[in-house]
C-alpha cells in the first residue's frame, strides 16, 4: 500500500472536475493516468498535492490522512512532482534546483548525492553551475524530474513528462520511470502517448468527465470499447 | 591625517546620511529578496524613529534602549502588516504598502503625542558616526550569516517560483511573513539612528518620497542584490552633493535614474558582477 484516494471529489464552483475517484499507487509500481483534456488528470494530482480542497473523498499515504493538509506539509509527507508546464527555478543554477527539492531533508547535499540524481533522472552530463532555464528542452524536464526525486519521496506524480520529447527521448525515459519505480517508489504517470504508457506503465486508470471509466493493464484497457470511444477515438486504429 | 579630519568636519553630516541611508536599502532588499514588493520601509522607519525619540525626549531613556524598543515596535507592525497583505503580490502589494505608509504619515500628522505636522525637537543627537556604522557592520554581518542557512534559499525560491516553493516543502507564507518582518526591523534601526542624527524629525521625513528613494537605490543595485543596495544608496546619496544643482531637482532626478536603469540596465548595478545563474548558497 502506498497513496490511496477513496471516492476523491474536486468541484470548481458547479463543475464537478473529479467525482468519485478511487485509486491506488504502489510502491515499486507505476500507474498510469490517463484520458482526454478536460478528463480531471492534473486536477487529480492538484488535489493529491494540496493546491486543489476536496469537495469529498479522503487520501491517504501510508494509511495517514493527508487530505486538507497545506500543500506544503504534504511535499514534506513523501510526495513529490513534477509540472504539465515545466516549473523549474530558472534563474538557479542545476545545484540550486536540486538542493530546493531536498529544502524539507537535514543537511545539505553532497556531491556524490547529486551525481546520483542526476544520473538516476538521466542527465548525468548536465554541469551542476548551469543555469536551470538555459538547458535544452528535454533536460529541463528531466532536471524536474531529479528535483523530485531530490526530496526522497514516496511517491512522484510525473505530469506529462514527456511532452515535447522526440520519440528516442521518449525511449530513455521509459527506461528513467522504470527504474524510479524499480528502486521502491510509487509512480503515478500522467500521459497522452499511449507508447509511452504501454511501455512503463504496469496499470493504467482512465478519467473521462471526471470519473472513471476503466482501469487495468495497459493492454486491457486499449481494447476496452468504452475507452476507445470516449478517449482514443479515431486514434484508435494506431494501437491495434 | 589633518587632511582626512578636515574632510569629515565637512562632510560629517553626508557620511551619517549614507550610513544610515544604506541600511534603509539593505531592509527594502530583505523584502525584495523575497520577491516582496512591499513598499512600507519608510513607514516602519517613521514609526521606530517617533518611538525612539519620544522615549528619549519623554522618558530620557539612553540611545541604545529607544534603539532597541523602536526596532520592536517596527518589527511587530511589520509582522502585523504581512497578515492582512497575504494574499496581495506584485504591484497590489505595492499599493497596499504604500497605502498603509500614508495612513502612518497621516496618524503622525495628527497626534499629539508624535507633535503632529510640526514633528519632535530636541532629540539628542547621539546616534554619532561609529554608532552608525556599527549598526550598518552589524546589519550587514547578520544579512551574510543568514545568506549561509537554509532560509535564504527559502527566500530565493520563493522569490523565483511560489508555486513550486510550496511543492518542495517551503512554507511561503511563514517565509513572507518572517522576511517582511526582517525588513522592519531594519528599516527600524534606521528610524531610530535617523531620530538621533537629526535635530528634529516630522511626518514628511517619512513619507512616499522616502519610500521612493528607496526603492531607487535597490532598483540601481539591482533588486535582488544587498550589495548593490548599499552602493546605490551611496552613490545615489552623494551624487545631489557632489553636483550642487541636482539637489534642487532631486525627485526629477530620481525618476529620470529610475527610468533609465528600468529600461536599459534592468539588472543594475549587481549586473557588472552577476554572470549566468543567480547564486545560492547551497
Amino acid at each position: 500500500m502506498s497513496l490511496v484516494l477513496a471516492d476523491v471529489g474536486v468541484r470548481y464552483g458547479g463543475v464537478a472536475a473529479l467525482q468519485d475517484v478511487s485509486l491506488i499507487v504502489e510502491r515499486g509500481h507505476v500507474l498510469g493516468l490517463i484520458g482526454p483534456n478536460g478528463a480531471g488528470k492534473t486536477t487529480l494530482v492538484n488535489a493529491t498535492t494540496g493546491l486543489a480542497p476536496l469537495a469529498s473523498g479522503t487520501i491517504a499515504l501510508d494509511g495517514i490522512r493527508i487530505d486538507g493538509l497545506p500543500p506544503h506539509r504534504i511535499a514534506r509527507s513523501g510526495i513529490a512532482r513534477t509540472y504539465q508546464n515545466i516549473r523549474l527555478f530558472a534563474a538557479l543554477d542545476v545545484h540550486a534546483n536540486l538542493a530546493a527539492g531536498a529544502y524539507a531533508r537535514p543537511g545539505r547535499l553532497t556531491a556524490d548525492e547529486i551525481a546520483t540524481l542526476l544520473e538516476r533522472a538521466g542527465i548525468s552530463g548536465a554541469d551542476p553551475g548551469t543555469r536551470a532555464g538555459s538547458l535544452p528542452y528535454g533536460d529541463q524536464r528531466r532536471l524536474e524530474i531529479a528535483r523530485a526525486l531530490a526530496a526522497q519521496p514516496v511517491v512522484l506524480m510525473l505530469d506529462e513528462p514527456a511532452a515535447g520529447m522526440n520519440p528516442a527521448e521518449t525511449t530513455r525515459l521509459v527506461e528513467t520511470i522504470r527504474a524510479i519505480a524499480a528502486s521502491g517508489i510509487a509512480v503515478l504517470l500522467i500521459e497522452h502517448d499511449m507508447t509511452l504508457v504501454r511501455a512503463a506503465c504496469d496499470s493504467v486508470v482512465v478519467l473521462n468527465f471526471g470519473e472513471v471509466i476503466a482501469r487495468g493493464t495497459p493492454a486491457e484497457v486499449a481494447r476496452d470499447p468504452v475507452v476507445v470511444e470516449a478517449y482514443l477515438g479515431s486514434g484508435a486504429e494506431a494501437l491495434a | 591625517m589633518s587632511y582626512l579630519l578636515d574632510f569629515y568636519a565637512k562632510h560629517s553630516r553626508l557620511i551619517d546620511q549614507i550610513g544610515i541611508n544604506a541600511i534603509l536599502a539593505l531592509s527594502l532588499s530583505v523584502s525584495l529578496q523575497a520577491g516582496q514588493l512591499a513598499l512600507a520601509q519608510a513607514a516602519f522607519m517613521g514609526i521606530a524613529a517617533y518611538v525612539s525619540a519620544i522615549l528619549a525626549v519623554q522618558a530620557h531613556w539612553p540611545l541604545l534602549a529607544t534603539m532597541l524598543v523602536a526596532m520592536l515596535a517596527s518589527t511587530a507592525v511589520a509582522a502585523l502588516l504581512a497578515l492582512p497583505v497575504r494574499r496581495l503580490r506584485g504591484v497590489f502589494l505595492a499599493i497596499a504598502t504604500i497605502g498603509f505608509g500614508e495612513i502612518v504619515r497621516v496618524f503622525a500628522n495628527n497626534l499629539s503625542i508624535t507633535g503632529g505636522a510640526e514633528g519632535l525637537s530636541s532629540i539628542p543627537n547621539d546616534a554619532t558616526t561609529p554608532v552608525i556604522y556599527a549598526s550598518l557592520a552589524l546589519v550587514a554581518l547578520a544579512l551574510v550569516g543568514l545568506s549561509r542557512t537554509k532560509f535564504a534559499l527559502a527566500v530565493a525560491l520563493v522569490r523565483e517560483d511560489e508555486h513550486a516553493a510550496r511543492g518542495v516543502g517551503i512554507d511561503v507564507g511563514t517565509v513572507r511573513i518572517l522576511s517582511l518582518a526582517l525588513g522592519g526591523a531594519i528599516a527600524g534601526l534606521a528610524g531610530a539612528l535617523y531620530a538621533h542624527a537629526s535635530f528634529f524629525i516630522t511626518p514628511t521625513d517619512f513619507g512616499f518620497q522616502r519610500m521612493e528613494q528607496i526603492l531607487v537605490w535597490c532598483v540601481v543595485g539591482g533588486v535582488t542584490s544587498p550589495l548593490g543596495a548599499v552602493l546605490g544608496a551611496t552613490g545615489l546619496s552623494i551624487l545631489p552633493e557632489a553636483i550642487r544643482f541636482l539637489a534642487d531637482y532631486r525627485e526629477v532626478f530620481n525618476g529620470i535614474i529610475l527610468l533609465a536603469v528600468i529600461l536599459f540596465a534592468p539588472g543594475g548595478l549587481a549586473s557588472f558582477w552577476r554572470r549566468g545563474a543567480v547564486r545560492v548558497n547551497v
